[in-house]
């Protein structure tokens, strides 16, 4: 995260923004392609953002990601311009999607610091291709092409309307300059010198004119060269100078002119300068109505983006901000004096402190919509793929969760919705015999339960067959009870063990056997619990039940021997002295108890430890009986210190490093300033 | 912009290059680059941590931040030795990471110019010598000058591992 900092402000930004734009076009594209059509509008925003990317790639010098978003640009240009009827959506689509997956790729290396050095050669022959066969099936002519060029580009003048000012320049100059051969672009490093050149004076002329809407201007710019006749303040050398700080530049030819000649050279392009100044209130509007948002961006809110680290950071001084206050109030030096002021006064100061929390709390809530819809696509690629049609159905996008925890599901929940298509839903042929539907439908469910969320991939296809599961979990041995004395949920949850996987053959999709326990540890390393249930020929359901949040948890303190650890509240059953007749141990020294009939084995803290304690006979202690999923767990301490709030910190990284502890999930600060262990429930049952 | 910020990172370097803080484990002295030492506290209240090898005594809290401890006098297999007044825990910040080490006593800064500083002698036999970088002398003394690096370094890591 920290590597973030370290990129250039104007890298970040490029990333950022054309992160987002990507994931705009991408929902446009999808969203398109399923109603199978392209309308104007979506064609027309497909057109501006690729017409951003290309841009901005090419300040930053990116080309090959500028020239494949120049190729996509010239296809949507051609749509817009000419509204053919018989294109080929889900070509086109898929067309469009592969090159937004190329520059995404490219946009990971460069987040990375790695060269983005990836070719898109054939994808651009492709799009030629395509758009060649558009053409000649349109009797789409080059002079049309010709005709209609200029009126896109002409927005880009917009900048000089607030230097109209009048303003009498001193010098007057001709530069002519050539760039490197093969540094492609021209055009556009053309415009960047112009657009520099801008913030000195406005009394600027340039040929080719047409720089950024004119292919053919780069051909002009190679062989003759960019030629700029301007008036400005400054004096030769300073000209000199800034000319020469262009990138890729191979040659300059600098040139002091009198007035006359000035006016002499220029006065051909007077004429269509002023053109071009005239069209600015024109173009002006039509940037305003660019902007507009569009009715289909439901995906994106007003918001402005912080760095994680900061919030993270926010987040911490919130949680030091807590501690304090326990701190002063409960200080022992104000054990039994009567303040009834101090106490008003500290009262206000809790309710302050709890609403900072709760709103720092909420700043780090993201919804769940771009995750979801990021399944779209994966829907979309895996039926072209396995010639099945589904639909996916998302409900309860809206739904919130913690930043942290976003990042933690989205590769899961892909991992399900794969599963799903691949294993779950039949093909149309099956599903129409067994008397359904043709198409299969996945629905992906959000909602809040109380303090935690649940979500829901269900799929309405031929189900977890149990004798199937049975025999190869059977073949794998991983059967840990007979098998009849297990329930279906017992069953369906050994899927979800390391080694299994229920398709006879691999596919490009799901099937290598590292599927479900890899979902299974990720969703437990975030303290979320995943159940199965299936019923044949209806369908699957994966519940994944998560926290709200891994920052701040409520918990349960215990204490063995000097030390002390926090259990999760969530995963508390009940706490109760045990009674010596009640605790059995088995010859291995293994020690049990019943309770209500039930047997649970007991894990004493002070040995898994390694604590010294008093306190090892169990009357003496506490047991605290934990639940995680179906399985039952009782923890041996001293005693019960009492239920708080904690901010869940990691432990340091050089621990972290050295061991992987086992049953540690992080450590929290008390009241009084000193360190409690928080307890990973889950581990402790391996 | 880059160069000016370089520039003044050096500037501050030279400033603290061939200062050494020294302390006592025992008979012998000690040095540790003084770029490295971020503060110097007393001894505080050690959280344990289960499974990690005997030297390192757990996390403290410094102000909110949660970092490690180690015993320098464990690392070098010597005695174990009761916490006193005198103990320190000197926090030293290597690679972005902050750790304490707990020491018997901190003595000093002192300046141990380049030509007061000798390789260590090459014995074969022993650990001791693997987190001795150089050795310093001042006056009669001869201070031991630490490889912080080495004190952290993943090989060691594997080893701690692999013992378990």
């Amino acid at each position: 995260m920290s590597d973030r900092f370290t990129n250039e402000p104007m890298l970040d930004m490029f990333i950022f923004e054309t992160t987002q734009q990507i994931e705009q076009l991408e929902h446009s594209i999808l969203a398109s392609d399923k109603e199978n059509c392209y309308t104007p509008s979506a064609i027309h925003e497909i057109f501006r953002i690729m017409h951003t990317i290309k841009g901005s790639a090419a300040m930053m010098m990116y080309n090959e990601i500028s020239s494949l978003a120049h190729k996509i640009e010239d296809i949507f240009y051609y749509l817009r311009e000419e509204k053919p009827h018989n294109i080929d959506c889900s070509v086109l689509s898929d067309l469009v999607l592969e090159g937004i997956d190329f520059i995404k790729i490219e946009l990971e290396k460069i987040k990375s610091n790695d060269n983005a050095d990836g070719t898109s050669e054939s994808l651009k022959d492709n799009l030629i291709a395509f758009l060649t066969d558009l053409k000649e099936m349109n009797n789409y002519s080059e002079a049309d092409k010709e005709k209609q060029l200029p009126p896109v580009e002409r927005t880009k003048y917009y900048i000089q309307q607030d230097k109209t000012l009048k303003i009498i320049y001193s010098f007057a100059y001709k530069a002519v300059i050539f760039f490197e051969e093969g540094c492609e672009m021209e055009n556009v490093r053309a415009y960047t010198i112009i657009h520099n050149l801008k913030d000195h004076t406005n009394e600027i002329f340039y040929l080719p004119e047409e720089i950024l809407d004119d292919d053919e201007c780069v051909d002009i710019i190679r062989q003759k060269g960019f030629q700029i006749f301007l008036k400005i303040d400054l004096s030769y050398e300073k000209m000199h100078e800034f000319f020469m700080q262009t990138i890729f530049l191979k040659d300059l030819e600098l040139t002091s002119l009198e007035e006359e000649e000035y006016n002499q050279l220029t006065n051909r392009n007077l004429t269509e300068a002023t053109d071009s100044q005239i069209k600015v209130p024109n173009t002006i509007t039509q940037k305003r109505i660019e902007n507009e948002p569009s009715d289909h961006s439901n995906t994106q809110q007003s918001i402005i983006s912080v760095n994680v680290a900061k919030l993270d950071k926010l987040m911490d001084l919130v949680g030091e901000m807590v501690i304090a206050e326990a701190m002063v109030i409960q200080n022992p030096d104000l054990k039994g004096l009567e303040l009834s002021n101090f106490q008003k006064a500290a009262r206000q100061l809790k309710k302050i402190t709890t609403e900072i929390q709760d709103t720092v709390m909420s700043v780090r809530m993201v919804p769940l919509s771009a995750t979801f819809h990021k399944m779209h696509r994966i829907v979309r690629d895996m039926c072209k793929k396995l010639q099945k049609d589904v639909k996916l159905e998302i409900i309860g996008e809206d739904t919130e969760v913690d930043k942290n925890i976003i990042e933690h599901i989205s590769d899961p929940i892909m991992h399900l919705v794969r599963n799903a298509i691949d294993h779950g839903i039949e093909s149309p042929e099956e599903r129409s015999k067994n008397g359904k539907t043709n198409y299969g439908t996945i629905t992906l469910e959000a909602k809040n339960v109380g303090s935690d969320v649940f979500i829901i991939v269900k799929d309405n296809g031929k189900g977890l067959k149990k004798e199937k599961i049975l025999k190869k979990a059977r073949e794998n041995n991983l059967l840990y009870k007979s098998e009849a004395d297990m329930t279906d949920k017992e069953i369906f949850h050994l899927i979800l063990l390391p080694g299994f996987s229920t398709n006879d053959n691999v596919t490009e999709f799901s099937g290598r056997g590292v599927g479900m326990d890899v979902v299974m540890s990720n969703i437990e390393t975030i303290g979320g619990q995943l159940s199965v249930e299936s019923e044949v020929n209806k369908g699957t359901t994966f519940t994944l039940k998560l926290p709200l949040t891994l920052a701040i948890i409520d918990g349960m303190n215990i204490r063995v021997g000097k030390s002390c650890y926090t259990i999760p509240t969530i995963s508390i059953k009940e706490s109760f002295k045990p009674r010596e007749r009640d605790i059995i141990t088995d010859p291995d020294g293994n020690d049990m108890i019943m309770v209500r009939g039930q047997c649970y084995p007991i894990v004493r803290l002070h040995e898994l430890y390694k604590v010294d304690t008093r306190v090892t006979q169990f009357t003496e202690g506490i047991i605290i009986m934990v639940q995680q999923e179906e399985r039952f767990l009782c923890i041996f301490a001293d005693e019960l210190l009492g239920q708080q709030q904690v901010v869940v910190k990691a432990l340091p990284k050089y621990i972290l490093k050295m061991k992987k502890v086992k049953g540690l999930a992080g450590c929290t600060l008390l009241g009084d300033g000193s360190i409690s262990l928080i307890l990973e429930i889950g581990q402790l049952f391996h | 912009m880059a160069e000016i910020i370089a520039d003044s990172t050096d500037r501050e370097e030279d400033t603290q290059k061939g200062r050494f803080l020294t302390f006592s484990l025992g008979k012998e002295s000690y040095g540790i680059e003084i770029t490295y030492v971020t503060e110097i506290i007393g001894i505080q209240v050690i959280t344990q941590i289960p499974e990690l090898p005997d030297y390192i005594k757990g996390i403290i809290n410094l102000r909110g931040k949660i970092i490690p401890v180690m015993d320098v006098r464990l690392r070098f297999k010597k005695e174990p030795r009761d916490y006193n007044d005198r103990t320190c825990i000197i926090v030293v910040d290597i690679k972005e990471v902050s750790i304490g080490i707990i020491v018997d006593n901190v003595s000093e800064v002192i300046t141990i110019t380049d030509q007061d500083i000798t390789p260590p002698p090459q014995i074969n036999k022993g650990m001791h010598n693997k987190y001795i970088k150089n050795i310093g002398k001042v006056g009669n003394e001869v201070k031991l000058l630490l490889d912080c690096d080495k004190l952290f370094t993943e090989d060691e890591l594997l080893e701690v591992n692999e013992a378990l």
